[in-house]
């Protein structure tokens, strides 16, 4: 098992390229990025930047086309998580679970609520007695606040928020590593997502989590990671702590997204940077760097080249003019 | 506060109702389909129990009774009293100016109306050898007399009790559509489940072979496969080949349906949060994805039941179905082939009549589940 600290699960060279008649696209290319051991990891980026698909070729919900997944298991072993086989997987599996987006699709409207939290045991304990079950059920729905007494309802009964909670449940009850949460709180009310993500920290120190946190809503990203990782057409433009970036962003995308947070004070002027036009057609991605379309600093060198990953200044950044550039962060003060 | 209303054990009762729980209760709500599940439930009954309610065997004839109208039953004597109600027997007149024979009522006699009387020998459900039927007729001692017949619905061109071969027929067009449902519905699943589930090409091969089976006209492609049954088989021989042609046609409908459904919830959150628990293709397919589109099915099925009991009537009445000995109403039908005797004996329809209703009441049970099979809206 892997210490505190120690590097756990290392995505190398992912990438995924979704191809109908005849046409490819790149929904991810090339990401890599290494994930500590309790550790929590935000990817933020706009809709459609490969975010989610990223996150699900990383539990393998979806098979990724190039790369690997490099996983610490509880046993100590590293192994390629991309490439097991359905044998090998079987024991692994477990250890890389996903909370979803969508509070009402992700639960069968057929089942109880006690059937649902306790699938995953039926599926890897099938010996596992009746009783112990309900007990393991009944634990974790105590600690992810869920009343015990309403287990036998079906999810028709419940709100967004505890629905939620009914689907964390789910992705704890095998004692998971990881957690990929993809969007585990946009479909919620503010007050309720406050709720979801103080629930998921409290968790975390709990049961010793390494989450994988997708979201496009920067505030909590920046509320709840220790790293981020910002997308831009499938492509992890910049990676590095979470308040450095945030406070001194090294690429013109991160300044822009960062531009674009809602400060929650009337006087406070925000200069906001819009992005002009729309995101490029990921199947028919610009030359060079993929933003040049859209910065404001742009070159003729970055409408030519890519630009590699390179680190500056304790982070990774994917921007020829990344050393150059004095580029305007988040101001916590004005929080 | 009334704002936040108590929650009661009401509430709760529907939080932890199960999807048929709900569509259970949603259903009685539905005034018309709860009254045609009894009404159906009542046609089935009488199909079950036929021989007993049938005051008359299915060949049972006289042929003094041919193409008579229903029976008269009287409720008066003659002079006016209300009585036990009784029939009289019908007699041949010869008409003495034209010559002509006019059957007409023998007034001598009554027979009253009775229940529980011996009749012609059966076996109740095949294993009980009885002969007490639920109605028939007594003479002035109070024993069974078959020299007068009750024909409530009137008696057709070889003098049958056409109530009672409305019974016997009941068992083979009630039956046969849930028969061929039942292989359609077998056939449609595993056929639309593996398109749905492989794709590719067997997806395409099994989606062309539909296209080409529903383009073909029904009646024709009847015709043709009906043809194809030997001429002198068993009644039960005839039977299985007529539901297998029906089912024919039935499958490719609910092929489609499966296999759209396959397709949208395989990519639902919650069967791969299933999957990525661990849990295997075949429980993932026998858990979540068949009781997801079970309901559908149901109606789907319930909606289609008319189409094989109109099937199978005009089959019958076109002389591609069933064939005497056999019954069916399409078979009772026959006999309305020629306006003449449609003119002479209106009550040969009655058939139709029990036709319609079982049809109507399929669609209008189908649309109460329709409207129930989903029951969080």
């Amino acid at each position: 098992m892997a210490d505190k600290g120690e590097v756990i699960l290392k995505v190398k060279n992912v990438s995924k390229v979704f191809s109908s008649k005849g046409i490819n696209v790149r929904a991810v290319t090339n990401v890599s990025f290494d994930v500590k051991k309790g550790e929590t990891i935000g990817i933020v980026g706009e809709s459609g930047c490969g975010k989610t698909t990223l996150g699900r070729c990383i539990v393998r919900a979806i098979e990724a086309s190039e790369g690997e997944v490099l996983y610490k298991t509880l046993e100590g072993r590293e192994v390629n998580f991309l490439t097991l086989d359905k044998k090998q997987m079987k024991p692994i599996r477990k250890e890389i679970q996903m909370i979803f987006q969508d509070p009402y699709s992700s639960l069968d409207p057929r089942m109880t609520v006690l059937d649902i939290v306790a699938e995953p045991i039926r599926a890897n304990y099938p010996k596992m007695p009746k009783k112990e079950r309900e007990e393991l059920v009944k634990d974790i729905a105590e600690k992810v606040g869920l009343n015990t007494t309403y287990l036998m309802r079906y999810p028709h009964a419940f709100s967004g928020g505890q629905r939620q909670r009914i689907g964390i449940a789910r992705a704890l009850i095998l004692k998971p590593q990881v957690i990929v949460c993809d969007e585990a709180v946009s479909a919620l009310d503010v007050s309720i997502q406050a709720q979801i993500i103080n629930l998921l920290k409290d968790l975390q120190r709990e049961m010793d989590l390494t989450y994988i946190f997708i979201s496009h809503d920067l505030s909590v990203v920046e509320h709840i990671s220790d790293k981020v990782g910002v997308m831009y057409l499938g492509r992890m433009v910049e990676f590095g702590e979470t308040e450095k970036l945030f406070s001194s962003p090294r690429h013109p995308y991160t300044e822009a997204l960062l531009s674009a947070v809602p400060v929650a004070d009337p006087d406070v002027k925000m200069e906001r940077i819009p992005l002009q036009g729309e995101i490029p057609n990921p199947a028919n991605p610009p030359s060079g760097c993929y933003f040049h379309t859209r910065c404001r600093y742009c070159t003729k060198k970055c409408t030519e080249v890519a630009p590699e990953l390179t680190e500056v200044d304790g982070r990774m950044v994917a921007c020829h003019r990344a050393e150059e550039l004095s580029l305007r962060g988040f101001d916590y003060s004005k929080m | 506060m009334a704002l936040f209303r108590k929650k009661t054990a009401r509430d709760e009762n529907y939080y932890m109702a199960s999807q048929w729980t709900l569509m259970w209760r949603k259903l009685q709500k539905h005034k018309l389909a709860k009254f045609s599940l009894i009404l159906l439930l009542v046609l089935y009954i009488g199909a079950l129990f036929a021989d007993f309610i049938a005051p008359y065997g299915l060949e049972e004839f006289s042929a003094l009774y041919k193409d008579t109208a229903p029976t008269k039953v009287y409720w008066k004597d003659e002079e006016g009293n209300f009585t036990r109600p009784y029939v009289h027997k019908l007699k041949k007149v010869n008409d003495k100016k034209t010559w002509t024979v006019i059957i007409t009522e023998d007034t001598s006699k009554k027979y009253y109306l009775d229940f529980f009387v011996e009749g012609v020998e059966y076996e109740l459900f095949g294993l009980i050898p009885t002969n007490i039927h639920l109605y028939g007729l007594v003479n002035e001692n109070g024993e069974a007399d078959q020299s007068a017949r009750i024909n409530i619905f009137g008696a057709d061109s070889a003098g049958r009790d056409i109530f009672s071969r409305i019974l016997f027929g009941s068992r083979v067009s009630l039956t046969i559509p849930f028969v061929s449902a039942a292989i359609s519905f077998v056939l449609g699943i595993l056929l639309g489940g593996i398109s749905g589930y492989f794709g590719g090409w067997v997806d395409n091969l099994i989606q062309r072979v539909i296209e080409v089976l529903s383009a073909i006209p029904s009646i024709p492609l009847w015709l043709a496969l009906s043809a194809a049954i030997p001429a002198d088989i068993s009644v039960s021989a005839m039977y299985l080949y007529i539901t297998i042609i029906l089912s024919f046609i039935g499958w490719t409908g609910l092929a489609r349906v499966v296999r759209g459904k396959f397709i949208a919830l395989r990519n639902e959150d919650f069967v791969t949060a299933a999957r990525l628990a661990g849990v295997s293709d075949f429980k993932i397919i026998t858990k979540h994805l068949v009781p997801g589109f079970l309901s559908y099915l149901i109606v789907n099925l319930t909606l289609g039941i008319p189409g094989s009991i109109l099937g199978e009537t005009s089959m019958s009445y076109l002389g591609l179905g069933m064939k005497s000995p056999a019954t069916s109403w399409g078979v009772l039908l026959k006999e309305t082939e020629d306006l003449v005797s449609v003119a002479r004996c209106p009550w040969k329809m009655i058939p139709l009549i029990f036709v319609v209703i079982t049809v109507l009441a399929f669609n209008f049970l189908g649309d109460g589940l329709r409207d129930a099979a989903d029951p969080y809206k």
